[in-house]
């Protein structure tokens, strides 16, 4: 019964996700750039704008000019993130990637940078009039989100170990559309069901700058208008 | 002039710190607002004179149309997630405090209402994201705020994501405009240019008799014929420049220099009556209809005249829209030389010639100047110079260090893409919003009067109409003379070297022989 309940949120949220994010990056890719409007100085070719966006997606260079403490927190939150989403990639692959292996370690450590980074920013949007001044109560949800699955995580791992060999036979399971037994450990249940809730919101929420910031005409513009006539095909043109 | 205050009385003083982020004063600036256009400025730009009937529907259709025809406003008002980094970057805030001039805040007034009418969570959950109804005072909350942004684009610069409040401000606008709430100056002046050809409404005859005043003003000067040629069919260049050029001080003085280099250079060039502005409020209000009708006339004026190149005077937003639109809206420029980009910087003109060896100076000319140089935000942070990116600071640099012989620059922070509006952009020129543009100028003169300490400087350069007016209006109220803004092409004009010129009595500048000519 429980089984088939997160089995059944498992692929509706998966869902959601994936048409959500692919079909707001469609309207993003459609809606049309009517002129141009990078953000000088720029780039004066592609390969100059793909170095810009590595940049910007890798290390967060204008948050970095912009603001050391909310860059310090936010790279590491990121970073941390990222790191343990890829460990994570061992339950749902057989046998499991040999580079998935080797970042198990960091991806430990990771969790915990992932928690101070999370805290950091929150603590900022809390403390620092300004930003609470420009924070709705979505925001305040979305890091306690994120809190909360970071923190049910690592409580599976380094205070009540659960039965991870049945977790991953489960979703090795729905992988095949098997259904197979979830171990009913409540901790577990809670961390999958706020990824589940966070899975949902990802696509309509600001969660989505992730996609967003590939598709900003200020960023992703080259500077050339003058050496290359900048015609697109838009209905005022 | 402000004295270097080196020798105080109590010791050298200590300026305060322009990037200084102040403590919020909630409210501050909601009653500054500038006048509302009539409707004979609404109606021929094709706006409703006045407020119509069923605004709500309106603005809320003209968002989704903005929505879906520019990915700028989508991916803006989607993407940002409140990291705060934009806060204290915009010079409104940082001069009065009021946080809804903080960028991202500035971008809720109307992200709250996009989340409202066309997002899942906005629509279900209006409390949760900040979603809020489209209401009178949400228009007039709109009509304060989205007229205390002088779309500048600092703020853009430190955002993760880019994200242009300068777009987001051009398209609030735009829906006021649209349901007939359309602000006086923007309209008045862009009205102006469709009918006479100017901002300023200068017809033909007066800008020729202005024209050939300052032709004798030359002669007298320099005891050499420097011509400044309206509407001369065939001529090789068609300049274009900001109307302020004609009749404001120190814009003439920046004119005077362009007939000057034009004239040492050996080139034959042109101003245009029918296309007698560079300027182009189409920007400010976000309408591209209008922007795009205004480029049109300079195209006309271009193939009229049969010119072969196309160079725009010292104008930041005028760089902005040439640079980046004119091809765009009003192209292809396929009848010009295609050996020159379309179009061209007179600063770039000018520093060819300087590097050719066509000009030469006394740059002792200068040195009553301690001189310091303001990037303009459009120039500085949506536009180049030259053929590689920065070169819009690097390019008027090296003309100034060619004519004057004491340049230092503000800190960087204060400087090239950081540079701080001058708090007279986007179209906040205006008398009734004094109050704001002295605030909004704050930081920026916190910065000059650094250099002011440090180096004694005396005066600060700057490449745009509009920073020229703006500063020497508030430069008074922060202790410097309203001279102390010089436009780039005046120091070029005390410096330069015309072949025949007087100097100093009877002596005369020796021909160069071998001028090379463009
Ligand atoms: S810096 Fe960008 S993402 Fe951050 S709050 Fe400002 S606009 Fe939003
Ligand atoms: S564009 Fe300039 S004036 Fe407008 S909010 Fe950003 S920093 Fe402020």
């Amino acid at each position: 019964m429980l089984s088939a309940l997160y089995a059944g949120l498992f692929y509706l949220s998966a869902s959601i996700l994936v048409f959500g994010v692919v079909l707001r990056m469609a309207i993003y890719a459609r809606t049309p750039a009517p002129l141009k409007i990078a953000q000088t100085p720029a780039p004066t070719t592609r390969i100059g704008v793909f170095w810009r966006m590595l940049r910007e997606v890798v290390f967060f260079q204008s948050l970095f000019k912009s603001n050391k403490w909310i860059w310090v927190f936010g790279w590491t939150f990121h970073m941390g993130l990222l790191l343990v989403l890829l460990r994570h990639l061992r339950y749902f692959t057989n046998p499991v990637w040999f580079w998935v292996e080797w970042i198990q370690p960091v991806g430990l450590y990771a969790s915990f940078a992932l928690v101070i980074g999370l805290l950091g920013l929150w603590s900022r949007r809390l403390l620092v009039e300004r930003i609470r001044y420009i924070s709705s109560p979505s925001d305040h949800l979305m890091l306690a989100l994120l809190f909360g699955i970071a923190v049910s995580g690592m409580a599976m791992k380094f205070v009540a170990r659960v039965d991870i060999v049945a977790v991953k036979v489960y979703f090795l399971g729905l992988l095949r559309f098997k259904i197979l037994d979830l171990p009913p450990d409540p901790i577990l249940l809670v961390h999958l069901g706020l990824v589940f809730v966070l899975m949902f919101i990802f696509p309509i929420s600001k969660l989505l700058h992730g996609p967003g910031v590939f598709f900003s005409p200020s960023r992703n513009q080259v500077d050339n208008p003058r050496e290359q006539r900048y015609a697109p095909r838009t209905p005022a043109n | 002039m402000a004295s270097p205050d080196m020798d105080h009385p109590e010791g050298p003083q200590i300026v305060a710190d322009p990037l200084k982020v102040p403590n919020l004063a909630f409210g501050a600036m909601a009653e500054i607002k500038p006048f509302r256009a009539h409707p004979n400025h609404q109606e021929p730009l094709g706006f409703p004179g006045e407020l119509v009937g069923n605004w709500k529907e309106v603005a809320i259709e003209k968002i989704g149309e903005l929505a879906n025809t520019n990915r700028a406003f989508r991916v803006y008002l989607d993407a940002c997630v409140k990291c705060g980094a934009c806060t204290d970057k915009c010079h409104y805030f940082l001069g009065t405090g009021d946080p809804k001039n903080m960028p991202v805040a500035r971008q809720d007034l109307l992200r709250s209402v996009y989340r409202r009418y066309f997002t899942f969570a906005g629509k279900y959950f209006p409390k949760l994201v900040g979603a809020r109804e489209l209401t009178k005072e949400v228009l007039e909350e709109w009509y304060t705020y989205y007229h205390q942004c002088s779309q500048c684009r600092r703020c853009s610069v430190f955002c993760p994501y880019g994200i242009d409040t300068a777009e987001i401000s051009m398209a609030a606008r735009e829906i006021l405009d649209t349901v007939g709430m359309g602000q006086k100056y923007c309209n008045e002046i862009i009205g102006k240019v469709k009918v006479i050809g100017n901002n300023l409404g200068l017809q033909e005859k007066a800008l020729r008799a202005t024209l050939e005043d300052l032709e004798e003003d030359l002669e007298d000067e320099t005891g050499v014929s420097v011509r400044i040629p309206l509407d001369e069919k065939s001529a090789d260049i068609l300049l274009v420049t900001p109307s302020a050029d004609f009749f404001a001080e120190p814009h003439i003085d920046g004119l005077l220099g362009y007939a000057k280099v034009f004239h040492q250079a050996g080139v034959s060039w042109t101003v245009s009556s029918y296309a007698s502005e560079a300027a182009n409020f189409g920007l400010f209000i976000g309408s591209q209809d209008n922007m795009k009708a205004l480029c049109q006339r300079i195209r006309h004026a271009a193939e009229d005249l049969g010119v072969k190149r196309i160079i725009f005077g010292e104008c930041g937003h005028a760089w902005r829209v040439a640079y980046n639109f004119l091809d765009t809206l009003a192209g292809p420029f396929d009848f010009l030389d295609p050996n020159y980009p379309v179009p061209q910087h007179i600063l770039e003109f000018t520093l060819d010639q300087i590097e050719r060896g066509n000009l030469r100076f006394d740059k002792s000319k200068n040195d009553h100047i301690r001189l310091t140089y303001h990037d303009s935000c459009n120039v500085a942070r949506a536009s180049r110079m030259g053929d590689k990116p920065g070169g819009q600071f690097e390019v008027p640099r090296a003309v100034l260090r060619a004519v004057c012989n004491n340049f230092f620059d503000m800190d960087r922070d204060t400087t090239h893409e950081s540079t701080f509006c001058c708090g007279g952009g986007g179209g906040l020129l205006t008398d009734e919003l004094m109050d704001l543009r002295t605030k909004g100028a704050n930081p920026r003169m916190t910065a000059l009067q650094r250099v002011t300490e440090d180096h004694g400087v005396t005066h600060m350069a700057a490449i745009c109409a509009i920073c020229k007016t703006q500063f020497s209006k508030v430069m008074p109220q922060f202790g410097y003379e309203m001279d102390s803004v010089v436009s780039v092409h005046q120091l070029v004009s005390n410096a330069i070297l015309l072949d025949g010129q007087e100097i100093d009595g009877d002596d005369r500048v020796p021909e160069v022989a071998d001028a090379g000519v463009t």
